[in-house]
């Protein structure tokens, strides 16, 4: 007899994002969006600041996703999550998720301090951070996400970002919120698994997520889900929750690290460095990767 | 129900009565005592309301645009520094036609730190797209927060309620506190006709390209026409319910008056006490005071000084390099108009100096002394 064989998907098949946006080949942003409103559903409302998803998203009329946005002030994502969520309460919507969708400039940057107050109130929001690692959509030029050893167009080859990426992750887990996590589009069911979960908690919830950005790295589209692995075999953007500030948990743990040589060599914005350079970069990712596994034993 | 209440504590019960469901709110002195109350207010259910004590006024106003989005009735209140870090947002707000109503206490802006009074903080924010109402009294303010959210939700327009800085924040009046159920028959519910929910998804405020944004910024000024007229109206409509008139200009024995004196925020009572004096002394002498600064009440204005045979404009403001705000707006609404009337600018007040009666008398003075101004500004009571 003939056995019928079905596949059986990890993630819904349902989507809230159609075709029609107007993202660069391989963007990892998009991807991001795509998976994360698979996991929160249709009711969801969406405040995106200034960034590349306030252009991918279409010019008015059109909008790609079939959640409502309110396409915020640069530095607001997260004021104006917290206003909106009030908002809707007011009206009698309880139900509704509330997310503040930012790069990292609206996230590291200029919305900082607006993210810091929601976060410190506990306001009850999802705050996703894109992290693409520069201002992209104004054309490459450095954020405090920037990595060390990036050119950018403000970062020229010959004076490139001589500072460390701000440790975003640390300065959300001192405001001791419930729930934070990094996650990655290489990993869609990890990613699908921690938003679900958030979806669930109450107070403000924080996601960093790791999205290429083929446009500004210099690199190939079809490389972007190959970097997400990557980054996570060589620790440079590992996969973790964080509870309450203190529970850390890893969710990704190669079983053996892997040299960054590769992944920087991948990348033209990457390609001025020079050996040293790059052991620098190795003893630096090396070092906060250690610093996680002290997180996550403690 | 009378009560003896301070100037910032009408602006809480102008928000209360209104219902506002979310206030978003930032200290700053003087206007702390407004937002004092209403969290208490918050905090004790007598008035149901979310309040979002943001770190900021940029996430004050913020906070408040996305919950007017949403379509609850929102209020905030600030001063100065505060009004002036708000200022990309005040764009957004009338952009994205949120009706927010919000109180300002018209402070002098740093540096030198001043805390007093004087209108450069709410004057530099004229071309935001917000309704401006300068009140002089605390009974005016309660009156006004409730017609603003008339006034704002029924154009979609958001609106600033003004008042100066400790010469109404923190004096104490008897004020009418009308009753609730009265209220909630003048202001309804505020009910728009677009909001963000996920049961009909939209975009808002999304990339405009110029085969759009244009007819944005022209439906804003259409309707922003009609203030003039729905503020007499609703103002009628509040006078039948609680007896008191709220229109955009007041005047004060201006009928035969022979200069008028015109004036806003507090410095219009001293006048009209200087009015007395003058006619007193022989002097013909009237004031109009101006309510409602946006939109201009042009007719309005021009109804009043078509009759004078010379106009006074004291500001207690100043466009540097320029003349004082009201001065510049009052001769433009009266130019082509067959109002050839001598109009003196004169500045006074600023950082809260006091403005007495003897100012407005040094004022008249000048005003008399000439056929027309020799001068593009005359300073009054300024150490030179």
């Amino acid at each position: 007899m003939k056995k019928e064989k079905t596949m059986k998907l990890s993630l819904p098949v349902e989507e809230l994002m159609t075709s029609g946006h107007l993202a660069c080949q391989g963007c990892g942003a998009t991807l991001a969006m795509r998976y994360v409103l698979k996991a929160l559903g249709q009711k969801t409302a969406l405040c995106i600041p200034a960034c590349c998803w306030s252009v991918i998203d279409g010019p008015f009329p059109h909008s790609t996703l079939d959640v409502p946005i309110f396409h915020c002030a640069f530095e607001t994502a997260a004021a104006s999550a917290s206003g909106l969520k009030a908002g809707l309460e007011m009206v009698g919507d309880t139900e509704t998720t509330v997310v503040a969708w930012a790069g990292d400039g609206g996230t590291f940057d200029i919305g900082i301090q607006a993210l810091s107050g929601a976060a410190e109130r506990n306001d009850d929001i999802i705050y996703v951070c894109y992290d693409n690692e520069a201002y992209m959509n104004t054309g490459i030029q450095r954020s405090s996400a920037t990595p060390y050893g990036a050119w950018t167009t403000t970062t020229p080859v010959k004076h490139f970002k001589d500072r460390p990426k701000k440790d975003i992750d640390a300065i959300m887990a001192a405001h001791r919120i419930p729930y934070q996590a990094t996650a990655n589009t290489s990993y869609p069911e990890d990613l699908f698994r921690k938003m679900k979960k958030a979806k669930e908690i109450k107070g403000t919830r924080f996601f960093h997520i790791y999205a290429p950005c083929p446009t500004g790295w210099k690199s190939r589209p079809e490389d972007t889900i190959k970097f997400g692995r990557m980054v996570v075999q060589n620790c440079i953007f590992p996969l973790f929750e964080v509870e309450n500030g203190e529970k850390y948990t890893i969710n990704i743990k190669p079983r053996e690290k892997k040299p960054i040589n590769d992944y920087i060599r991948f990348q033209g914005r990457f390609h001025h460095l020079k050996d040293e350079d790059i052991r620098f970069m190795q003893e630096e990712v090396d070092k906060s990767w250690e610093r996680l596994l002290k997180r996550a034993e403690g | 129900m009378k009560k003896v209440i301070m100037g910032n504590h009408a602006l809480s019960w102008g928000a209360a009565l209104a219902r506002a469901q979310v206030i978003a709110a930032y200290p700053i002195t003087p206007q702390t005592q407004v937002v004092e109350l209403l969290s208490e207010m918050c905090a004790s259910k007598k008035l149901d309301a979310k309040f979002i004590k943001v770190e900021s006024e940029h996430s004050a106003m913020a906070a408040s645009i996305a919950a007017s989005m949403a379509g609850a009735r929102t209020f905030t209140a600030t001063s100065a520094q505060g009004l002036a870090l708000m200022h990309e947002l005040l764009h957004w707000a009338s952009g994205g036609r949120n009706p927010i109503v919000m109180g300002d206490l018209n402070r002098a802006m740093a540096p030198g730190w001043s805390i007093w009074t004087d209108q450069n903080d709410s004057l530099s924010q004229r071309d935001t797209g917000w309704l401006q109402f300068y009140c002089a009294s605390n009974q005016e303010v309660l009156d006004t927060v409730i017609q603003a959210f008339k006034v704002s939700e029924a154009l979609m327009i958001p609106s600033m309620v003004i008042l100066d800085a400790f010469a109404i924040s923190h004096t104490y009046e008897v004020v009418e506190i009308p009753d609730q159920d009265k209220v909630d028959a003048y202001l309804p519910k505020f009910n728009p006709p677009f909001r963000i929910t996920p049961a009909d998804p939209h975009a808002f405020g999304g990339l405009t390209g110029p085969e759009n944004y244009f007819e944005l910024r022209y439906k804003l000024q259409v309707d922003m026409e009609k203030a003039p007229a729905l503020i007499e109206e609703t103002g009628r409509e509040y006078e039948k319910a609680f007896g008191r008139y709220l229109g955009l200009v007041e005047d004060y024995r201006c009928d035969d008056a022979e200069l008028i004196l015109v004036t806003s925020g507090t410095a219009g009572y001293t006048a009209r006490v200087a009015v007395d004096a003058l006619r007193k002394d022989g002097v013909k002498a009237g004031n109009l005071r101006i309510k409602v600064f946006r939109p201009f009440p042009f007719e309005a204005v021009r109804l009043i000084l078509g009759k004078a045979k010379k106009v006074a404009v004291v500001d207690r403001n100043v466009s540097y390099g320029h003349h004082g705000i009201f001065y510049q707006e009052v001769k433009s609404a009266l130019y082509g108009h067959d109002h050839d009337v001598p109009m003196f600018g004169f500045i006074t007040g600023l950082g809260g100096r006091d403005i007495t009666v003897d100012s407005f008398r040094e004022v008249a003075q000048q005003s008399l002394s000439k056929p027309k101004p020799d001068r593009e500004i005359s300073w009054i009571g300024v150490k030179r």
